[in-house]
């Protein structure tokens, strides 16, 4: 069975937001409708957002490490927001796990809201319906556009490659690798709701480099070192010495 | 969480009902069973349904401007499978369908009252669990998720029912004004313990989600610098409830005397002068009390989604 979901590499991200406006950007563009906004100019600027980008700093000065957070909904492997919804307006697709809600059938009671410990759902004020994050369903199994663009918008826009998206479920996907290569982990685990959508912790940063590598691949003689250097007011490219 | 008064309203109006017509069964079974003086059809047992159905109905009207898309709201029974909030839906209408049928049943003298008081009953037991559940099954809001929470639906609604009882009975003429208070004020008792007994319970619990739980980083100082955005959003509006401690402390202090000791020294004085002015004075302070209560039982509910949303920037 496939579970779709991304995974967000808190090593990578740079807190740049671009996966917000880009959410935003295809969001509010689609059939679905837009997500409306309130004062986006003025005073007490409000609107519906799918993902947003958080700031925290942890440690204590000067040992601290700022650390930018992309949150959205998580696509829970067990959604504690769907057995709640009356109507069945939210619901979990059994095909690739997306968690969506059927804006047709949505009353905008709150209450899947409520039920869900992450606050990743928000209504829409003017539609008066839950919204959230579709894992742009409307993209990913578009035919018209490029196989490598059927990706969610966040995942285009992210310029450091710290969201990944694919199926977790598949041992042999990339998201799968990165969850078990790079410690990857789930928010809230204490609930049980199973988010799918998984988290890469800071990591140490290191020289991937083996010895081989810094070796010239051309130079099996291993002589390298053997050869004169060129004087100083000498052209020293490869391919313009005599050497 | 932010108390909506539309759900305020809900939950209290129905309790009031649901205690209203279980004081109504109660008469009905205690004349049956020669425990108590027989009442009146049409002037005790069809008026006492009908104000029932008045005060669950009114509930129902309250619970519509919680809706987004009220239009919609016929689609909520389908899914009672999962949802206590559906199963809620389906109950409620029927529970006052019910309750007209046991009024128009002593009005019109057609008999059976006390089967379909029965299932009436039956009904009241099954919609205060189901307004009790839509609460308590959320477990990671801790404050709401015990067994208290649907016990103290039950007992203050049976309170204040049965205070409106007496005040019903009160101005009917009818005899039972005295033993309906006195049940009021043992409803009253009972509710001020187990509603004791949840405050206690929350003051010391500990929230299993942390800040670390939430962003899964296991360092112990974490401290957020900025939540995505300036202005707020339904997260900031929805999950807080935006008063001072003060405030929040004062409506406790106020709901803890004009819930249960207040309408008990007036439930008293009300039977023992027969003073149906008393007995509605009772009511009404019990009543704005459960207000206070209710807004008090949103207020203090700490939703672990707030974990996000500590700094704006």
């Amino acid at each position: 069975m496939t579970q779709l979901a991304l995974i967000i590499d808190l090593n990578v991200c740079v807190g740049c937001h671009a996966c917000v406006t880009s959410c935003k950007e295809w969001n509010t563009s689609g059939g679905a409708g837009y997500l409306s906004d309130d004062n986006p100019y003025e005073r007490d600027p409000t609107g519906c957002f799918l993902n947003r980008v958080q700031t925290f700093e942890v440690g204590e000065f000067p040992n601290t490490q700022t650390v930018h957070f992309p949150k959205s909904c998580l696509h829970c492997e067990d959604p504690p927001c769907v057995p709640v919804c009356p109507t069945g307006a939210s619901y979990k697709r059994a095909e690739d796990g997306i968690v969506l809600v059927d804006y047709d059938k949505c009353i905008g009671c709150k209450y899947c809201a409520w039920a869900c410990p992450y606050g990743v759902r928000e209504v829409d004020e003017h539609q008066k319906v839950m919204k959230k994050c579709t894992l742009c369903v409307d993209r990913i199994y578009d035919p018209k556009l490029p196989e490598a663009e059927r990706k969610p918008a966040c995942v285009m826009a992210c310029p450091t490659n710290a969201r990944l998206f694919g199926d977790i479920h598949d041992p042999e996907s990339v998201v799968s690798k990165a969850i078990r290569e790079n410690g990857g982990y789930q928010l809230m685990p204490e609930w049980g709701s199973k988010p799918a959508n998984h988290y890469l912790p800071r990591r140490t940063t290191e020289m991937r480099l083996r010895a081989d590598e810094l070796e010239r691949v051309d130079n099996p003689l291993k002589i390298d070192g053997l050869l004169p250097k060129p004087a100083l007011k000498e052209p020293a490219l490869d391919d313009v010495t005599t050497w | 969480m932010h108390p909506a008064f539309s759900v305020i309203f809900l939950t209290t109006l129905i309790g009031a009902g649901q205690g209203l017509f279980l004081a109504l069964y109660a008469a009905e079974v205690g004349a049956f069973l020669d425990a108590l003086p027989p009442q009146a059809a049409h002037g005790f047992f069809a008026i006492g349904s009908t104000l029932a159905v008045v005060f669950l109905g009114a509930g129902l009207f309250a619970s519509f401007f919680h809706l987004g898309r009220p239009e919609r709201a016929w689609r909520t029974v389908a899914m009672w499978r999962t949802s206590w909030l559906s199963r809620e839906v389906i109950v409620l209408p029927a529970f006052m369908g019910l309750v007209a049928a046991y009024g128009a049943a002593h009005y019109f003298g057609l008999g059976d009252t006390l089967l379909v008081g029965a299932i009436a009953m039956l009904a009241c037991v099954a919609l205060f669990v189901c307004t009790g559940m839509i609460y308590a099954c959320i477990k990671f809001l801790q404050e709401w998720a015990t067994p208290l929470t649907v016990i103290n639906f039950i007992l203050l609604g049976c309170a204040s029912g049965f205070t409106f009882a007496a005040a019903f009975a009160a101005a009917t003429g009818s005899a039972l004004t005295g033993e309906f208070a006195g049940w009021a004020v043992t409803f009253t008792v009972a509710a001020f313990l187990t509603r004791a007994a949840s405050l206690i319970r929350n003051q010391r619990l500990k929230p299993k989600s942390t800040l670390q739980t939430a962003v899964g980083i296991k360092h112990p100082r974490i401290v957020q610098k900025a939540q995505g955005f300036m202005g707020g959003s339904f997260n900031t509006r929805e999950f807080f409830h935006g008063a001072s401690p003060a405030l929040v402390r004062a409506v406790k202090w106020g709901f803890l005397v004009l819930v249960f000791p207040l309408p008990a020294v007036l439930l008293a004085a009300g039977a023992y002068f027969q003073s149906t002015p008393v007995l509605i004075v009772a009511f009404v302070v019990q009543y704005l009390g459960l207000m206070l209560e209710r807004w008090f039982f949103f207020a203090q509910a700490n939703h672990p989604q707030n974990l996000y949303y500590q700094a704006v920037s």
